[in-house]
């Protein structure tokens, strides 16, 4: 076990301004284990008094080595860890990197399974934003919206434990379609939450949107600019609060997003509040989204049925030898990839979430990396938090949605 | 997204950096000299309004290939609709890349990502430590000659085995 | 209920200091806020409306170590990690109890690699594994209510 890093003041005398080496301004500590950090992030702050003068991340306590492990499994078992990436996207997550394959093998997917895959996207958009919403209006001091949004999280838990038998880490789409048909209570369950959905943001709004309180928090803290936004890599919301119209939905569409109608909300303060506005407005255009794709929801297969790629289903392994042997080479050798490079990007609730893989024509990628939206958002942080408070300083890890297991892989 | 003028495009900076265009899936890659990096990076934020770095990476092709290392960068322009891959290959003994930081501000966390799991060294850039291992690791991870690190998952039939060499944490003072 | 059965007319209830201690210690058990992973997620909806682990006296999350007195360890721990969660065990007020919470914790779970520790068993002793990945919250309760059992059992001649 390596120890706890020493760290001299010579050590770091390039990261820290002048004045911190003569002592005329304090360098804090802060994580990587504490409530407002969303996980364990680690901040070393440089303050002037209760300004802050640079705020510097280290990160990595949550490496957890996934790009290097997924080069040790074939690419279906690799699936099962990019759920476990960004954990508030898991079904994002799984759809990157299922595109990814599909773009390099060349593989085709059923109109169904695209339907069902844009659904359950924005289901998880809406989950993840209510755990954002939820957490960073907590770091505010307001505790009731934490209680409220996990409240509504729990019934979209509900419908994901309903089509996969898991809450969080349901691997549920696949290479080539997802992983079985929704049975027929999916659809009340979902009618249900979009009866209640858009009363029940209006009553989150209710309680921050025009609080005076929250107004003072957030107005006017952790400004960027939108040309330093995009220099900075930023992608998302904290992008489009900036007024910088990208969305990979629109810009480039994946699973057919281009069917649907929906808006893309903007905001130009570029502050706190603006992102605040801009994904609580997401969450009005994801119900918007998957009221259009459960009416449209079109029957037939939910899996590819070229078979050297895809299991075949579970029914026909019992009547068909060839069923049986594909099934059994996919499970033990994988199926083979061509050599090359894709790079394939979704919209995920942060932002870019994109996926570079390379084969080499085995049954094992050669290398996957993935462009993860965090971790270039929280980049920008020390630019965000320059000239504020240390208080407003949660409000705008708060504001950037980190997911610590998205930056650090 | 592959259309003619993007094509066309390729082809302009090809010439101009003395680089090469590959296809493969759809998608169209420009493979670059080492040096030619920085000035093309310079020149495709300002002039040809890639003002977004989408993707930084390396891919490593294991110790017994030249060049070892490849480079993959991924620009995107958001007013032009237009993303850009490149790819700059990079020998394997003490590979050393231009860094882009003064460029596209968050290549800084990316390239030292890619000094820290690949031990890529980028020349110019402000802060090139180690940004995921703990500073006092050795090696570099994601290398291919780097094992994984697997360990002996503990079953009924090895319980016992793997037991007596696991080594448990106790309470201070013991117990 | 129970308890004014017991008292009876005259307002005394006897039982030994075992039990006494043991008593107070499971119905105010003040967990440390330490997510990590997937599973600090699970542990937050345990806390709100639906699961309300309050109901349990355990309501009172507390992020400082020197406040707290069980550690659920919720998530996968890096070997970057491993020093930091030892000083914080080492910074908690005896008496102390572990939770392990899911698979990434318990056993390295699906990630067999150099960056993750297999087991936080090797940093920390752990009083109680709580299986999943990652774990219900039903099932992280039932790992806290096995711990109270574990904890009433307790006895003096350990405490030293």
């Amino acid at each position: 076990m390596s120890q706890i890093e020493e760290v001299t003041l010579d050590g770091m005398s390039h990261l820290v301004s002048d004045r911190a080496l003569k002592g005329e301004t304090m360098l804090l500590n802060m994580g990587p284990q504490h409530p407002s950090t969303h996980g364990v992030l680690r901040l070393l702050l440089e303050l002037d008094g209760e300004t802050v003068v640079n705020a510097i991340p280290d990160i990595g306590f949550l490496h957890t080595g996934i790009e290097k492990n997924m080069e040790a499994k074939t690419y279906q078992k690799a699936e099962v860890m990019t759920d476990r990436m960004d954990y508030l996207n898991t079904t994002g997550n799984n759809l990157a990197y299922c595109l990814a394959i599909e773009k390099l093998v060349g593989l085709d997917v059923p109109e169904r399974a695209q339907t069902l895959r844009v659904l359950l996207a924005e289901l998880q958009r809406l989950a993840s934003h209510l755990v954002w919403l939820g957490t960073s209006a907590l770091d505010l001091a307001a505790m009731s919206d934490f209680m409220y949004c996990f409240r509504e999280r729990e019934m979209i838990m509900d419908i994901y434990e309903l089509i996969s038998g898991q809450r969080m880490m349901t691997t549920y789409i696949r290479p080539g379609g997802v992983w079985r048909d929704v049975p027929v209570e999916f659809e009340t369950a979902v009618r249900e939450l979009l009866k209640i959905m858009p009363r029940r943001i209006d009553e989150y709004e209710s309680l921050l949107t025009k609080n005076p309180l929250f107004i003072d928090r957030t107005a006017g803290i952790g400004k960027i600019s939108a040309e330093d936004a995009v220099n900075w890599g930023l992608t998302g919301a904290c992008l489009r609060g900036s007024g910088v119209y990208y969305d990979i939905r629109k810009f480039a569409p994946y699973s057919g997003y281009e069917q649907y109608d929906f808006e893309v909300p903007l905001r130009t303060e570029g502050d706190v509040r603006a992102r605040y506005l801009v994904r609580v407005a997401e969450m009005r255009q994801s119900v918007r989204i998957i009221q259009q794709a459960l009416d449209k929801l079109p029957m037939g297969p939910v899996r590819s049925s070229n078979y050297k790629f895809v299991p075949p289903p579970r029914s026909e392994i019992g009547t068909s030898m060839e069923a049986l042997i594909h099934h059994f080479k996919l499970w033990t050798e994988g199926f083979n990839a061509p050599a090359g490079s894709v790079y394939v990007a979704v919209e995920s609730p942060k932002g870019e979430q994109g996926v570079f893989l390379e084969g080499n024509g085995g049954p094992k990628p050669w290398r996957i990396h993935f462009r993860n939206p965090s971790f270039d958002n929280l980049q920008a942080l020390p630019v965000l938090a320059k000239g504020f408070l240390v208080a407003d300083l949660v409000a705008i890890i708060g504001s950037i949605d980190i997911v610590l297991g998205d930056v650090d892989r | 997204m592959m259309n003619e003028q993007e094509s066309k495009l390729l082809d302009i900076l090809a010439g101009r950096f003395n680089g090469q265009v590959t296809v493969f899936a759809g998608e169209e890659t420009l493979v670059l000299p080492v040096d030619e990096i920085a000035p093309a990076a310079q020149a495709f934020h300002d002039e040809f309004g890639f003002d977004l770095l989408s993707s930084l990476t390396t891919v490593d092709y294991g110790p017994e290939v030249d060049p070892r290392f490849h480079m993959v960068y991924r620009f995107t322009s958001i007013a032009g609709h237009l993303s850009l891959n490149v790819r700059v290959p990079v020998p394997g003994l003490s590979p050393e890349v231009p860094t882009l930081e003064n460029v596209y501000h968050n290549a800084n966390w990316n390239e030292r990502e890619s000094f820290d799991l690949f031990g890529i060294k980028f020349s110019g850039h402000s802060d090139l430590r180690r940004i995921l291992m703990p500073q006092d690791w050795e090696g570099h991870p994601l290398r291919k000659d780097y094992p994984l690190g697997y360990e002996e998952p503990q079953f009924t039939f090895n319980y016992d085995e793997i037991d007596v060499r696991k080594p448990y944490a106790y309470r201070r003072g013991g117990k | 209920m129970g308890l004014e059965q017991k008292l009876g007319n005259m307002g005394v209830v006897t039982t030994r200091l075992e039990d006494l201690v043991n008593w107070s210690r499971t119905n105010a058990m003040w967990p440390m806020l330490f997510g990590l992973a997937c599973c600090a997620i699970e542990m937050m909806s345990a806390q709100a409306a639906n699961y309300d682990m309050s109901r349990f006296g355990m309501e009172l999350m507390r992020a400082s170590p020197r406040q707290s007195d069980l550690m659920i360890v919720a998530g996968r721990v890096s070997r970057k990690m491993a020093p930091v969660l030892r000083r914080l065990y080492d910074q908690m007020p005896d008496p102390k109890w572990v939770i392990s919470m899911g698979d990434c914790a318990s056993c390295g779970g699906v990630f067999n690699n150099y960056a993750v520790v297999q087991g936080v068993d090797e940093v920390v002793p752990v009083d109680v594994y709580v299986a999943g990945c990652p774990p219900r919250p039903e099932a992280l309760i039932h790992g806290v209510i096995t711990l109270h059992e574990k904890v009433r059992r307790e006895r003096m001649k350990d405490w030293a």
